[in-house]
């Protein structure tokens, strides 16, 4: 009766991923990849947990750091006392205390937020964020006050001989739980409370009337939600050694929606991408710019008007092409698109930096560097050079957009005529 | 209603009225329809037609009077916990899931009537009998060539198909279906009251309808509903030489059934 053939194309993936995940750190050895790599994993666990609520149940939280942050709090004060020989409790499960913490919460504030749906649900979520928030400055004891509260993750007897005190087996245990979660996550989506929370998305009068109580829905999703988001957030913890106020504020909660939308909600692999994206914005890039918020804010624009599927869309609106055979032919006009994106990035840049040395950081001068090149941001031959790229840029790439769109239309009208 | 009605009516109506503010829409309503029959319900627009399922159906609340399910109350109870008990309804606007497919929107029809519930513990792929109930219907319904389509995508038709088919999915054994016909040509109605037919055999079926050709094809009874009051009930030949029924709604019966 339970007989499945084998899916190999989703062991495949699977396999990849994993795969993927292990070489990773050999390949980028730094420090600093390492971390990027740590907070990546860690993200894509809280936006996968977040897209729970939003791309599968309909359910538009501004306030899931709550169930993250509330995690970590309880997951530093077990690994404070575990530290000290108070519990046992090894660090490498950690982050189930974590999750259990953040499903306790879930249980106890979700009852009341998944009472109802659409923007009520968002309103009250954003009024228990803020909640959670003021308590962290009421309750020091606890939260740390503004300092925050520290940990040591190394303690006890090495485990097979991990300390993890280096970042490489940090890694590797975020690596471990950000798999068996996404793993967890996707099998979620496909049992009946999965499918049943796509209906109560989609319809939920009908779910009613099909025997299913939607506020129980909602709530036992979010619990499941919240319970994901936990365990990120005592890796998080793991991972800097101390949990502040911040991991439950709003910037937190607005962050992981950022992300989720950008990498499209709609496909189960989209918060994944959306994920990576925006820790790289948030790491990487707040290390070169101090212009990194403003990019990460036209980004999100551009995503929204232009791709409001994210980028998980924009890779599944090439799969019918590829199958049609045409993808090839839409190659140069990508690359042609592409590269004159590349000159109007360059002018945006340049413009942003330029702006931000003489405004904002002129005191010690305005000479600065940009990719290597040295110049005077007070003078006049880089603006020019700006503006001419502005023009030029954008002239090229209206042109390629128009060509790309026109191609792209044929070959849509293509697929549309072999189908019918 | 005399004793003997309440225990034998899959459902029964007594004295039930339902205000909006100051109107009164349904104004006293006794119904008592027998297990197996099918029952269609009659009138003029606004005449509280709708408002009586969305009374029986959970949706909104009775102001007063009592509605009972195989004898039992369900009077006060959510649309999902009398659902639960067996009572199962069509919507005049479809009400469907629309980003799902069309497999996807009966097997979630089916999951709670199964014992699923609110399992996250069950693989979907695995539930070898949901998947063959949901089937089944799909069959019965005749879009099975359409399994895989997303449900916004079909037909106005398929929809309406699709409408009874996640109706009657569950189990219910009083089904009630809100215009089944509405806004089809005359070839689909037909088909629609041959697959009404079908998926309704042994089971109690009230339905709302304004084609009186569909109405006198199918129904056992028929109340005609005037003004949120039961005019008079009973069987089609009896409704059509019915002196007050005439009067009221006749000319309109006689019009529908000669252009039906």
């Amino acid at each position: 009766m339970r007989y499945q053939p084998i899916n190999l194309g989703r062991w495949l993936i699977w396999g990849a991923t994993a795969l993927l995940m292990a070489v990773l750190p050999l390949i980028f050895t730094q420090g600093f990849a390492i971390t990027l790599l740590s907070q990546m994993g860690i993200a894509i666990i809280f936006t996968l947990s977040y897209n729970m609520l939003l791309g599968q149940s309909g359910m538009l939280s501004f306030g899931h750091a709550v169930y993250s942050g509330l995690g970590a709090y309880i997951a530093v004060h077990v690994l404070n006392l575990a530290s000290k020989g108070q519990v046992w409790m090894p660090l490498s499960l950690l982050p189930l205390v974590g999750g259990l913490a953040g499903a306790f919460f879930g249980v106890l504030f979700g009852y009341v937020t998944t009472k109802r749906a659409g923007t009520t649900f968002a309103m009250i979520t954003l009024g228990i964020g803020e909640l959670v928030f003021s308590c962290s400055l009421m309750f020091p004891e606890f939260f740390g006050g503004e300092g925050g509260i520290t940990t040591n993750r190394v303690f006890g007897q090495p485990f097979l001989g991990l300390t993890f005190g280096p970042g490489v087996q940090v890694y590797y245990l975020i690596a471990l739980w950000c798999l068996a979660s996404m793993a967890a996550m996707y099998a979620w989506s496909h049992t009946p409370l999965g499918r049943m929370a796509n209906a109560v998305r989609d319809n939920p009068e009908r779910a009613e009337f099909v025997g299913y109580d939607t506020h129980k829905v909602r709530w036992f999703t979010l619990i499941i939600s919240a319970f994901f988001a936990g365990i990120a957030g005592a890796l998080a913890c793991i991972n800097f050694e101390i949990v502040t106020a911040e991991n439950v504020s709003a910037i937190r909660s607005g962050g992981v929606l950022f992300a989720a939308f950008i990498g499209g909600v709609t496909f189960f692999f989209g918060p994944i991408i959306g994920a990576c994206l925006f820790v790289y914005f948030v790491v990487a890039l707040s290390d070169h710019t101090k212009a990194w918020l403003l990019y990460l804010g036209l980004f999100f624009m551009l995503m929204v008007m232009f791709a409001p599927g994210g980028i998980a869309s924009l890779i599944v609106m090439q799969l019918p092409v590829i199958a049609r055979g045409r993808f090839r032919s839409l190659l140069p006009h990508y690359a042609r698109t592409g590269a004159a994106g590349l000159l109007v990035l360059a002018a945006l840049v340049l413009t942003v930096e330029m702006t931000y040395k003489v405004s904002v950081d002129s005191a010690n001068g305005t000479a600065m560097t940009l990719l290597g090149v040295d110049f005077d941001a007070a003078g006049t031959l880089p603006w020019a050079l700006a503006g001419v790229l502005w023009i030029v840029g954008g002239w090229l790439f209206r042109r390629a957009w128009l060509r790309l769109s026109h191609a792209w239309g044929e070959i849509q009208a293509e697929i549309a005529g072999a189908r019918a | 209603m005399s004793a003997a009605a309440s225990i034998t009516a899959a459902l029964e109506l007594a004295g039930v009225r339902k205000s909006f503010g100051n109107t009164e829409i349904i104004r006293g309503v006794d119904l008592a329809i027998p297990r197996g029959e099918r029952h269609a319900i009659i009138g003029p627009n606004g005449a509280g037609k709708s408002t009586l399922f969305n009374l029986i159906s959970g949706r909104f609340p009775a102001s007063r009077g009592a509605i009972r399910l195989n004898g039992e109350d369900i009077t006060r109870l959510k649309p999902f916990q009398i659902n639960r008990k067996g009572l199962s309804r069509s919507f005049q606007i479809t009400n469907i899931f629309h980003n799902l497919s069309v497999f996807e929107n009966l097997r979630c029809a089916v999951l709670w009537s199964l014992g699923y519930r609110y399992s996250f513990w069950h693989r979907l792929a695995g539930l070898a009998d949901a998947r063959q109930r949901a089937d089944e219907v799909l069959e019965a319904i005749g879009l099975a060539s359409r399994r895989e389509r997303p449900a916004g995508l079909l037909t106005y038709a398929e929809q309406r198909a699709l409408e009874i088919g996640i109706t009657i999915a569950g189990g219910a054994d009083v089904i009630l279906l809100d215009e089944p016909t509405a806004g089809m040509s005359r070839s689909e109605t037909d088909h629609v009251v041959e697959l009404v037919r079908r998926v309704t055999a042994g089971k109690t079926l009230v339905m709302v309808e304004h084609d009186m050709g569909v109405v006198f094809n199918l129904a056992d009874r028929i109340s005609v509903l005037v003004y949120g009051e039961v005019l008079a009930t009973g069987k089609p030949e009896e409704i059509r030489a019915n002196a007050a029924v005439q009067e009221a709604y006749l000319g309109t019966i006689h019009e529908d059934a000669a252009h039906a």
